[in-house]
């Protein structure tokens, strides 16, 4: 076999391999697709079931049962609102901490990480009760704030280490054209880092939209955000996958095709520094 | 000058965190102090050490810590060794990448909650799950994973949810890697495991210190799937630290032992950053 | 501030400003159990009748539901004016003053209601909350497979008699096992059936001392029994099987008896969700040296929160929906099989129940049988058949229930299980101040 060959051996196997492992990781979101078509007998049916007529019958009972638009437009303005949110507040911070480096800027960095280390079962009780205090309990608002403070340590961070891989040049260029902090960080390091903000966005609208603790207690009626549509079909009085596997689907959709589309995006901008 | 700009830029993020730890850790740290069962309105009484005693004395306290442990190691290394390989494998271009890698980052933007629901009906399911027919069909003994195997099913779910996420940095990381020097080294006769061995991985060390760093937060905190699939059990053989602090005390609304569950799990959080730090640090680049 | 919470804040301003001229808006809190769906579904009737009353849903799983609207009445945050509450709670917070008496003057005919469900849902003769339906436990068997195996089931037989026709019955290499129970760990899963078998052995929760009685020779011979009885002739992964499980095992023909719920009964006899439907009978719950508690008692009630800014038309709402009105609203429209029973005598005397119901006898049986203020052979201090009624049973309930599912999952042995079990319910009751 000539070198050529088997170099291309070699990128057959290896794209089978990777097409197995890839398909076999997926196969759990597949197969929750899948059964979501099917009538609760054909869900639990053995063998397991792969070619059936598919219904849409379950979507139809989820849409009766829950507002699923509601919930839906809970979580985007949830997840969207905290995530900017979170930037807003994270940008100049992470900007200070990578340019204008203190003796404390790394102890400050790790407290912040720390913070996210307070396990939230722990802390139900007092959250809930500053909530109701102060009315925010079964609010939008309410878990915007929630959802931006849980994040705000891994967002600061994320931009940290995107704002400090830098090239250092192009900032001395700006610095000895007189610019201010504040003009430096708005022309010069935030049009440079829109792809590591870009993902650290995404990240934190996905982390967001999947948070099931705090939307979950904090919530009733008004800002129930999908996680809690989600409750609503897990373990009832009887076995039905079919319509769990469509409110599932109904509500994991949504991010997960956002992730495909974003996919490009992540993928360039999660560095983390990493790129020299 | 600069310095005050930099404080003030600082300020709201430092402020809001503070006031986030502050308030709730001041008042945690307070309830944990008094007898304080949400049932029981008014008798508020302090009680010293008490909270702490009983939730240390829970006979489930230190296999919690353990499994703690446990699920974080093992999806640690589960992840990073399982990323590290397949983000290497689907580095160079072949059919079809593109889609390969959307389905294997996926997972992780399936809800918790949804991932534990799938795993547990539909997957490992004695009788009707996935697993079970593939047992059946080649004449095995269908395994019921949830109830013997309760902590290793929890490590597979979890691992299932964080493996795309470790993929999604990896993949990055080695987009950045110098291909000329990769070109050197086969031209002067390195084999593809040395390449891997030599320059891939140093490549990766930051970024594996990184993955280590973020899923740690997560996985210390690992609540929603046992919740949803093994409840802790049987016995306490899946229970970690946030599930015993629901199962002891939030289940009978004692919010004086919630609390002081709670400041353990924080203690033990920061030994096990302390150590982590120490481990990783050095390519944090803090 | 920002614009997003500008924004914000006029919204929830405006939203606020909405709801002060528009009609009374209750929200009701509910579990996601058939029965309550159905509720949900007959909201306009509701509304046509009430038409200034506008009702909201939150359903969510046991679980969530039960942790929502405990933590909303202990503090009295009011996002709730009605709530599903189980027989657990209703004594222990009417006790406390959080939920409203129930209004059961007029045409409400309170005297139909079970004696023995009001009298769970009381607390010192009021009436805390209404119960939406009731149920007891009870064999629900394969007249087929029986007779297949010779063996014949019948009202009160004995452990022994059971497992040796769940022997005679177990046929795994055709997918029937013996007997289906429940195994997944939890206060109201495993431990409800099992509690109630326990009594049927003589054992008890507490002695009049509260201390917890969990190593006691009762306990430790049914357990043994039930381990034994379900590893030998269960099904496989029957430590992570509860009533949703069950039934679904039993609807596909895969078990020959089943001890559960008799809420269970108008499902499994549904010919559109069982492939079995004709072929089910039903007998009252097994003995071994008692048949005080041998058979659980449970409903699922509406209760008003104490909190509550519209307890008018929360009243209206749960008159309504536990009235014999509403009952015979759902028999003329999904059929006298699917009404919530286990509330009123009124349901077993309608001839169209008893006509479409073949389990109305054998429910009606086991619900009058359940006596939650005598279900002990030995006396205890507490009231409930399968639970004590006191806020630190949740926790020893469901500690207990891993222990026993550890013990059936193999990785204890049963006085293990137990004895981890006592001393945890022992320092939870130190730590509650009972001794």
């Amino acid at each position: 076999m000539t070198l050529t060959q088997q170099r291309k051996l070699k990128t057959i196997l290896v794209g089978i391999a990777s097409w197995t492992i890839a398909l076999l990781l997926f196969f759990p979101i597949f197969w929750m697709f899948i059964t979501s078509f099917k009538t609760e007998l054909q869900a639990i049916s053995v063998p397991p079931q792969l070619f059936f007529e598919p219904t849409l019958e379950n979507f139809t009972i989820v849409q009766e049962r829950s507002d699923y638009l509601k919930h839906a437009w809970n979580s985007v303005v949830t997840s969207f609102g905290a995530t900017i949110l979170a930037l807003i507040i994270a940008i100049p911070s992470a900007y200070a901490m990578a340019f204008f480096p203190g003796k404390r800027t790394k102890d400050i960095l790790l407290w912040m990480l720390s913070t996210k280390m307070l396990p939230a079962v722990g802390v139900l009780v007092p959250i809930y009760i500053l909530s109701r205090d102060y009315g925010l309990l079964d609010t939008q608002l309410g878990l915007v704030i929630i959802f931006t403070l849980m994040n705000l340590p891994i967002i600061v961070w994320m931009l940290f280490s995107y704002f400090k891989d830098l090239p250092k040049e192009i900032l001395e260029a700006a610095r000895m054209d007189g610019a201010s902090p504040w003009g430096e960080m708005t022309k010069v390091v935030l049009p440079l880092s829109v792809g590591g903000i870009a993902s650290t966005g995404l990240l934190s609208i996905v982390l967001c939209w999947n948070e099931a603790f705090w939307s979950l207690n904090l919530t009733a009626s008004e800002a129930a955000p999908l996680t809690a549509m989600i409750a609503s079909y897990s373990s009832p009085e009887g076995l039905f996958w079919a319509k769990l596997s469509a409110a599932s689907t109904l509500a994991c959709a949504p991010i997960v095709v956002f992730g495909w589309f974003c996919q490009k995006q992540l993928v360039q901008g999660l560095t983390f520094g990493a790129v020299k | 000058m600069k310095r005050s700009i930099t404080r003030l830029l600082m300020a709201p993020s430092v402020i809001l965190l503070l006031v986030w730890m502050v308030v709730p850790l001041s008042m945690t740290i307070y309830f944990s102090s008094i007898n304080y069962n949400l049932l029981y309105p008014g008798r508020n009484n302090f009680v010293g050490w008490m909270n702490f005693e009983f939730f240390v004395t829970d006979p489930g306290f230190w296999i919690a810590i353990s499994n703690t442990l446990t699920l974080l190691l093992s999806v640690l290394i589960i992840t990073v060794v399982l990323g590290v390989a397949l983000s290497a494998l689907i580095d160079k271009p072949f059919a079809g990448r593109n889609v390969v890698r959307v389905l294997l980052i996926s997972p992780f933007f399936i809800m918790p909650t949804v991932n534990a629901l799938i795993w547990k009906n539909m997957m490992m399911n004695p009788v009707y799950g996935i697993f079970a027919w593939i047992s059946n069909s080649l004449g095995l003994e269908p395994i019921d994973w949830l109830s013997n195997y309760p902590l290793v099913s929890v490590i597979i779910m979890v691992s299932w949810q964080w493996l795309p996420f470790a993929i999604l940095v990896f993949v990055t990381a080695l987009q950045s890697q110098d291909t000329e020097q990769k070109e050197a080294a086969q031209m002067d006769g390195a084999t593809g495991w040395h390449i891997f061995r030599y320059l891939t991985i140093p490549h990766l060390a930051r970024p594996i210190a990184v993955v280590v760093m973020i899923e740690t937060i997560f996985l210390l905190a690992v609540f929603a799937e046992i919740y949803v699939s093994t409840g802790g059990g049987p016995g306490y053989d899946s229970t970690n630290l946030a599930y015993l602090i629901y199962n002891q005390a939030l289940l009978q609304y004692d919010v004086g032992v919630a609390s002081a569950g709670g400041l353990f799990a924080v203690l033990l959080a920061n030994i096990v950053a302390f150590f982590l730090i120490r481990a990783v640090g050095k390519n944090l680049t803090v | 501030m920002n614009s997003l919470t500008k924004t914000a804040v006029a919204c929830a301003v405006s939203l606020a400003a909405m709801n002060a001229f528009a009609e009374t808006q209750i929200t009701v809190a509910t579990v996601n159990n058939g029965h309550m769906i159905e509720m949900q579904k007959l909201t306009p009737e509701f509304e046509k009748a009430y038409p200034d009353i506008k009702v909201k849903w939150v359903t969510l799983e046991e679980g969530v539901l039960r942790q929502n609207v405990t933590q909303d009445i202990a503090n009295g945050s009011g996002l709730y004016d009605v709530m599903t509450i189980g027989m657990y709670e209703a004594p222990i917070w009417g006790e406390r003053g959080w939920l409203e008496p129930i209004d059961t003057s007029g045409s409400y005919d309170v005297n139909d209601i079970l004696p023995s469900i009001r009298g769970g849902l009381s607390y010192d003769g009021t009436m805390y909350a209404s119960p939406f339906y009731g149920e007891s436990s009870m064999v629900m068997y394969r007249k087929d497979l029986a007779k297949k195996a010779g063996v014949t089931i019948s009202d009160r037989d004995s452990w022994e008699h059971i497992r040796d026709a769940a022997a005679a019955m177990n046929d795994p290499e055709n997918g029937v096992y013996g007997i289906c129970l429940r195994g997944k760990a939890g206060w109201g899963d495993n431990m409800a059936f099992l509690s109630a078998m326990a009594n049927s052995f003589g054992a008890r929760w507490f002695d009049m001392d509260w201390k917890p009685q969990l190593e006691s020779d009762e306990w430790k011979n049914a357990v043994n029994f039930y381990v034994d009885m379900l590893s030998k002739y269960g099904p496989p992964g029957a430590s992570g099987n509860s009533f949703n499980e069950n039934l679904a095992l039993f609807n596909e023909g895969k078990c020959g008896m089943w001890i559960d719920a008799t809420i269970a009964a108008s499902f499994v006899t549904d010919p559109k969700q069982s492939k079995v439907a004709d072929q089910v009978g039903f007998a009252q719950s097994p003995y071994a040296v008692t048949e005080k508690g041998a058979n659980w008692l449970w409903s699922w009630a509406l209760g008003i929160p104490a909190a509550t800014q519209k307890a008018d038309a929360a009243q209206k709402f749960v008159r309504w929906a536990t009235s014999k009105d509403y009952i015979k609203l759902v028999g003329a429209k999904n059929g006298w099989g699917a009404v919530p029973t286990g509330t009123r005598q009124s349901t077993y005397e309608n001839p169209k129940f008893q006509k479409a119901a073949v389990f109305a006898d054998a429910e009606l049986k086991a619900i009058k049988s359940a006596n939650p203020n005598d279900s002990t052979l030995k006396p205890s201090p507490y009231v409930g058949v399968q639970f004590a009624a006191i806020p630190e049973f949740q926790a020893i309930g469901t500690t207990t229930g891993q222990m026993v599912s550890g013990a059936l999952a193999g990785s204890l042995t049963v006085d293990q299980a137990l004895k981890s079990a006592n001393r945890s319910a022992d320092r939870q009751m130190r730590q509650a101040g009972y001794y």
